[in-house]
């Protein structure tokens, strides 16, 4: 089942402006690179440094989606896969983003704004992975 | 305490942004890579802002002798490209295509109490932390 969604660009436009303002936030500010995947590795690595912040941010996410909710009520959120699809999923992004050393926001977003070549390399990667996933699924052997 | 501050009000803007954009849905991430179905071009805006505002502040942050907060900058140093770097974004966007969460919507995600969500990462962080353990 393959939801329909409508363009929205202004939206788009000031959440990602709003992701700018904070990976910039927390380079001007702690010096750090808002890499979630880097972030959430970290502080699951065994020994590691430097968990007060990485907390801390993480806990800023979670946050948000309750601050929102509150305010606006609940934002729209569709999931059409199953259990299995999301535990696979879940595994390969996991993997996938420590061996890939990030994910859309350290690379897409971060990496990206420093003109970083590994990263722009990573982000044709990943988007035309995902790319060919969507439609292997959707277009090959779903529908 | 002023770091950690910081990086909690960093982090609730950015979690509010992957709100605002619509990133937080995985249906609005799959049809934006469904380039040959229902294709909506959302997310290429979202990434357009942030990078608009990434760009033009990382050319002043940059210039500064030292974060506001802390004694350096933090920044990867590696330049060169191997199978790493390309095979775990490539095992990523496989992921990521699957159900359309990638790790800062899936984290934000835990504050709206939906049970796929909490199976998706368990899965992820499950993983990462495997990941740690094994190769460190």
């Amino acid at each position: 089942m393959d939801y329909a969604t409508s363009f929205t660009p202004v939206s788009a436009l000031i959440g990602g402006a709003l992701i700018g303002i904070s990976a910039l936030m927390l380079l001007a500010l702690n010096g750090r690179v808002a890499g979630i995947s880097g972030i959430a590795g970290q502080l699951l690595a065994p020994k590691s440094g430097g968990r007060g912040w990485r907390l801390a941010f993480v806990l800023g996410l979670v946050a948000a989606a309750l601050l929102y909710t509150l305010v606006a009520g609940a934002p729209q959120v569709q999931i059409a896969a199953d259990t299995t699809t999301l535990v696979i999923a879940g595994v390969l992004v996991g993997i996938g983003t420590q061996l890939g050393s990030g994910c859309t926001s350290g690379h897409g977003v971060c990496g990206l704004s420093r003109l970083s070549a590994r990263s722009l390399v990573a982000t044709i990667s990943f988007m035309a992975a995902g790319i060919v996933t969507v439609f292997l699924v959707r277009h090959v052997f779903g529908g | 305490m002023r770091q950690i501050l910081s990086a909690f009000a960093a982090g609730l803007i950015f979690g509010l942004g992957l709100i605002v954009s619509g990133m937080i849905n995985p249906a609005k991430v799959l049809n934006f890579l469904d380039l040959f179905g229902q294709w909506d071009p959302s997310l290429a805006l979202v990434m357009g802002g942030a990078l608009a505002v990434g760009l033009v502040g990382h050319r002043f942050i940059l210039k500064m002798d030292r974060p506001v907060l802390a004694e350096a900058f933090h920044l990867p140093t590696r330049s060169d490209l191997d199978l790493r770097l390309v095979g775990g974004a490539v095992l990523f966007g496989v992921g990521w295509g699957l159900a359309g969460f990638c790790p800062g919507p899936a984290i934000t995600g835990a504050g709206l109490g939906l049970a796929p969500i909490y199976v998706f990462l368990a899965a992820m962080l499950g993983a990462m932390a495997l990941y740690r353990l094994v190769m460190r």
